[in-house]
C-alpha cells in the first residue's frame, strides 16, 4: 500500500547522499549555517560561493590534494 | 621480523560478546580465508582461480576488520564516541562539518586511490602472484591499515592538523624538517614515475594519444559550465564529461585510422616536452579552468572502473597463467626489476600495502569532516582495506595474461630488442614462451602498433583489465575498446596528480623560499608563482626526460626510488604515531605502530643500502656506475647502451639516482633518530610530557560508528530523532538520554 511512498523516501535519501557526495549540497550547507545564526544574515549567491570554493584551492593546494 | 602477534585473537569484546550465531558466522569467514590461502598457496604447476585470490583477501580482510581494527579502536586508541570531534566543535559549514560517514568513506577513497596500487603489483607480478599477494593483504591488515587510522585519529585529534606539523609539534624542528623536504622529495619522483608511466603508455600510440588530448577541450568546457553556465552543478556537467570522454574513446580509433594518425603518433621525447609544457601551463592556470573539472572527471572515472573491474573479476574468475613465484624472486635478476624478493617486493608494492602518501591525505581534509571518533576504524582501516583489493585486482589483471607476453611488455627495449622476433628471443632467455605471431597478434587485439617494451604497469594492467571485460561484456571485438578505455582511465588521473602535485610543491617552494626572499611567501605574488612552477616542473621533468632516454629502461631505475621514496613518508608518518602513542602514556601499545615501523623501516634501509652499496651492478647505482665509467676509460660501448653518449647518461643516471638514495636513507635516519630521542625522553620523564592535543568536549553529535547502524545505535537515533545519517542531539532532548 505504502510502496510508492517508501520508493520516493529512498529515492530522496539517495538524491541527498548523492548530492552530499559530489559536494552539490556544500553550498545549502554554507546557507543552513549562516541563516541558523542569524536568520536575515547576507549570504553570497551560489555562483560567488562557487568561486569562492574554487578559489580557496588556489590559495593552499594541499587541500583536496589526491593520492598516487 | 615480520608480525609476530597473533591478530584473530579477540580482544575480550567489551561490548559485543560473541553469540553462538557470531562465532559461526566468523569461523565460516575464516575458513573461506583460509581456503583461499591454501589455494594459492598450495597448488603447484597448475592454473589456480581467481577467485581464490578474492577468497583469501576477502576473508582475511573481514577477520582483520572485525577483530584487529576493533582492538586498535577501543584499546590502544580509546576512540570516544562522547568526545566531540573538530567538525562538531569547529563547524563553520565549510572545510569542519560532520559530514555522513558514508560519504565521508567516499572521499577518503577517492583521494587515497590512485596509480600506484593499480601500477605497483604488476611490476611486482614478476616475482609471480604469492609474493605480491601475501605483502598486499598482510601489510595492509598490519601496516598500511593501521597507519591509515592512527593518523587519522592523531590529527582529529588535534583539529585536522597535517603530518608535517604534527612531526614539527610532536617531534621537534629537525624531524619535522626532515619531513618536510622528505614530502618535497618524494613529491618530484612520485610526478616523474607517474609521468613515464603515461609516456610509455601513449607513445606511438595515435589512438591513446587523441583520446587523452582530447580530455583538455573537455575540461575546458566543464570548467567554463561550472564557473560560468551553471555554477556548482557537479554532477550534470560530470554526466556530459563522461559521456564526451566515452565519445572522445570511439574517436580516437577514427583517427588512428585516418590520415590524421601521424599527428598524433608522438616519440617517447616529443610527449615529454608536451607532458612538460602541459605541467607547467596547467599549474599556472586558474584552478577553475582544468584543475576542478579534471578532478571530477578523474574521480568519476576512477570509481567507475575500479567498480567495474571489480565486478568483471567477480564474474568472470578468471585463470592466473603465472607462476606462483618465479626464479626472479630468489635470483633477483628479474627484467622488470632488479633485487631479490626482500626487500624489492616491498617497495615496489607501496601503495595497497602501506602508502605514506595517505597520511598526507589522513591528516588534513579528512579528520577535519568526521562525525564521531569512533568512525575512525570504518574511514581509516576500512578504505584501506578497499584500496588494498584495488591492489589485488591489478595483481589478477597481470596474471591473468601470459607471462610471456607480460615479460615482453615490461622487460626495458635494451632486453626486448625492437622487433616481435628478437622479443620472442629475449622471452625464451627469461625462461618464458611466447612466439613472434602470438606477440603480434596480442597488438593487434587492442589496435596498437606494438606492445613490447611498454613498461609502467599501466599498459599491462589494460591488457588484463580488456581481457577480463571482454569476456563479461562484448567479446574480443571490444578488446581495442577496453584496453582504451583502462589507458585513457589511468592517463586521465596521473595528469590530474601531475597539475595536483606540481602545485603542491610548488607551495612548498613558495614557502621555503620565502624564507630567503620575502616576496615569495606571498603565494598569488605572480613572478614568484612562475618561477616557482618552473623549478618544479624542470625538476620532474628532468627525471622523466632521463627516464626516457634511459638505456637501461626508466621505470627499472626510478621505479625502486618512487618505491623507498614512499616508503620512507610512511615510515615519518609511522614514527609520528608511535611517538605519540608513547607520549600519550599507551608504551604498551606502541607495538602497534612500532612493528610496522621496524619492518618498513628495515625494509627501506636495506633496499637504500643495496642500491647504494651493492657490487651486483644490476643493483647497486654506484657500482654500476663504476662499471660503465671503466668502460668509457677504455673506450667500450656495454650493451643496451649503442653509443657514447647513451654511456655517458648511464653515468650521469646512476650517480643521480645513488645520491637521491642516500639523501631519502639519512632523512629517514634523521627522522627516527629524533623520534627516538623525543620517546625516550618521554619514557623516562612521563610528568613532563606534552601533549597538543585539543581539550576535550562532550559531543551532542549522534551518529553511528559503522556502515551499518547496530540495534542501540538505531535506537539512540530513534530517540534523538534523527535518520541513520545522524546530527545534532537536541538541547532539550540531551537530559534524558541515555548512552
Amino acid at each position: 500500500m505504502n510502496r510508492p511512498a517508501s520508493v520516493r523516501g529512498s529515492a530522496a535519501r539517495f538524491r541527498r547522499f548523492w548530492r552530499e557526495l559530489s559536494g552539490e549540497a556544500v553550498y545549502d550547507r554554507y546557507v543552513e549555517h549562516a541563516r541558523k545564526h542569524d536568520p536575515c544574515a547576507e549570504v553570497l549567491s551560489r555562483r560567488e560561493f562557487e568561486r569562492q570554493r574554487t578559489d580557496a584551492r588556489e590559495a593552499d593546494p594541499r587541500e583536496g590534494f589526491r593520492c598516487c | 621480523m615480520p608480525e609476530t602477534a597473533e591478530p584473530a585473537a579477540p580482544p575480550s569484546a567489551p561490548r559485543g560478546r560473541l553469540t553462538p550465531k557470531s562465532i559461526t558466522i566468523w569461523t565460516l569467514v575464516g575458513l573461506v580465508g583460509a581456503a583461499g590461502w591454501a589455494m594459492l598457496a598450495l597448488s603447484r604447476g597448475e592454473e589456480v582461480s581467481a577467485a581464490w585470490m578474492v577468497a583469501a583477501a576477502l576473508g582475511s580482510y573481514a577477520i582483520a576488520y572485525r577483530f584487529y581494527s576493533r582492538f586498535i579502536a577501543t584499546r590502544v586508541l580509546r576512540a570516544d564516541k562522547n568526545r566531540a570531534t573538530p567538525a562538531e566543535r569547529l563547524d563553520n559549514g565549510v572545510d569542519f562539518h560532520p559530514t555522513d560517514r558514508r560519504v565521508l568513506l567516499g572521499h577518503h577513497f577517492a583521494a587515497i586511490a590512485g596509480a600506484g596500487p593499480l601500477v605497483g603489483p604488476v611490476l611486482a607480478a614478476q616475482m609471480g602472484y604469492l609474493p605480491g599477494t601475501i605483502w598486499i593483504i598482510v601489510g595492509v591488515i598490519f601496516a598500511g591499515a593501521v597507519q591509515d587510522m592512527v593518523t587519522l585519529f592523531f590529527s582529529m585529534r588535534r583539529d585536522g592538523k597535517s603530518l608535517g606539523q604534527m612531526a614539527r609539534d610532536e617531534i621537534g624542528p629537525v624531524g619535522g624538517a626532515a619531513a618536510l623536504i622528505a614530502v618535497f622529495a618524494i613529491m618530484i619522483i612520485l610526478l616523474a614515475v607517474l609521468a613515464l608511466v603515461v609516456v610509455n603508455a601513449l607513445a606511438g600510440s595515435p589512438w591513446g594519444t587523441f583520446s587523452i588530448a582530447m580530455t583538455i577541450p573537455i575540461a575546458f568546457l566543464m570548467g567554463f559550465y561550472l564557473r560560468v553556465l551553471r555554477p556548482g552543478r557537479v554532477t550534470e556537467v560530470s554526466v556530459i564529461g563522461v559521456a564526451l570522454l566515452l565519445v572522445a574513446i570511439v574517436a580516437g580509433n577514427w583517427v588512428a585510422e585516418s590520415s590524421w594518425a601521424d599527428t598524433f603518433t608522438l616519440s617517447p621525447g616529443a610527449l615529454v616536452i608536451w607532458l612538460v609544457v602541459y605541467g607547467f601551463v596547467a599549474s599556472v592556470l586558474p584552478v577553475w579552468v582544468l584543475l576542478a573539472p579534471r578532478d571530477y572527471l578523474s574521480t568519476f572515472m576512477k570509481i567507475g572502473t575500479i567498480t567495474l573491474l571489480a565486478l568483471g573479476v567477480v564474474i568472470a574468475l578468471p585463470n592466473m597463467k603465472m607462476d606462483a613465484v618465479t626464479d626472479f624472486a630468489s635470483r633477483g635478476d628479474g627484467p622488470v626489476f632488479a633485487g631479490s624478493l626482500f626487500p624489492f617486493v616491498f617497495i615496489t608494492i607501496a601503495c595497497g600495502a602501506l602508502s605514506g602518501f595517505h597520511a598526507l591525505v589522513s591528516s588534513g581534509t579528512t579528520p577535519k569532516m568526521i562525525q564521531k571518533e569512533t568512525q575512525v576504524r570504518m574511514i581509516g582501516y576500512g578504505s584501506m582495506l578497499m584500496e588494498s583489493f584495488v591492489a589485488v585486482m591489478a595483481m589478477v589483471a597481470a596474471c591473468i595474461i601470459d607471462p610471456g607476453l607480460y615479460f615482453a611488455m615490461n622487460a626495458p627495449a635494451g632486453v626486448i630488442g625492437d622487433s616481435v622476433q628478437s622479443a620472442s628471443e629475449a622471452v625464451a632467455n627469461l625462461g618464458y614462451s611466447i612466439t613472434p605471431d602470438q606477440l603480434a597478434a596480442a597488438a593487434k587485439a587492442v589496435e596498437e602498433e606494438s606492445l613490447l617494451s611498454r613498461t609502467g604497469g599501466a599498459p599491462t594492467l589494460a591488457v588484463g583489465m580488456s581481457e577480463i571485460f571482454s569476456q563479461v561484456v562484448g567479446g574480443h571485438g571490444m578488446k581495442a575498446f577496453w584496453y582504451h578505455f583502462a589507458i585513457m582511465f589511468e592517463a586521465l588521473f596521473i595528469l590530474t596528480t601531475v597539475d595536483a602535485g606540481t602545485r603542491v610543491g610548488r607551495f612548498m617552494l613558495q614557502d621555503m623560499l620565502g624564507n630567503v626572499y620575502k616576496p615569495f611567501k606571498n603565494v598569488s605574488w605572480k613572478p614568484g608563482l612562475w618561477f616557482a612552477s618552473a623549478v618544479v616542473v624542470g625538476a620532474w621533468g628532468y627525471f622523466l626526460w632521463v627516464g626516457v632516454h634511459d638505456p637501461l629502461g626508466g621505470i627499472y631505475q626510478l621505479f625502486p626510488l618512487f618505491g623507498i621514496a614512499n616508503q620512507l613518508l610512511a615510515a615519518v608518518a609511522l614514527a609520528v604515531a608511535t611517538t605519540l602513542l608513547i607520549k600519550s602514556g599507551r608504551l604498551k601499545w606502541a607495538w602497534i605502530t612500532a612493528i610496522p615501523l621496524g619492518w618498513d623501516v628495515a625494509v627501506t634501509l636495506t633496499a637504500s643500502w643495496q642500491k647504494i652499496f651493492s657490487e651486483d651492478p644490476k643493483i647497486g647505482f654506484f657500482a654500476q656506475r663504476d662499471v660503465y665509467a671503466q668502460a668509457i676509460d677504455d673506450g667500450k660501448v656495454l650493451a643496451p647502451a649503442k653509443n657514447m653518449d647513451d654511456m655517458h647518461t648511464v653515468v650521469t643516471n646512476c650517480t643521480v639516482d645513488g645520491v637521491l638514495s642516500a639523501l631519502f636513507a639519512v632523512l629517514i635516519i634523521l627522522v627516527l633518530a629524533d623520534a627516538t630521542r623525543v620517546c625516550v625522553k618521554a619514557i623516562r620523564n612521563p610528568a613532563e610530557t606534552r601533549l597538543d592535543e585539543a581539550p576535550y568536549v562532550e559531543s551532542r553529535y549522534v551518529a553511528p560508528a559503522e556502515l551499518w547502524p547496530t540495534a542501540e545505535e538505531k535506537a539512540e537515533l530513534a530517540e534523538a530523532g534523527l535518520g541513520s545519517e545522524g546530527g545534532l542531539r537536541k538541547e532539550s532532548a540531551g537530559a534524558g538520554s541515555s548512552s
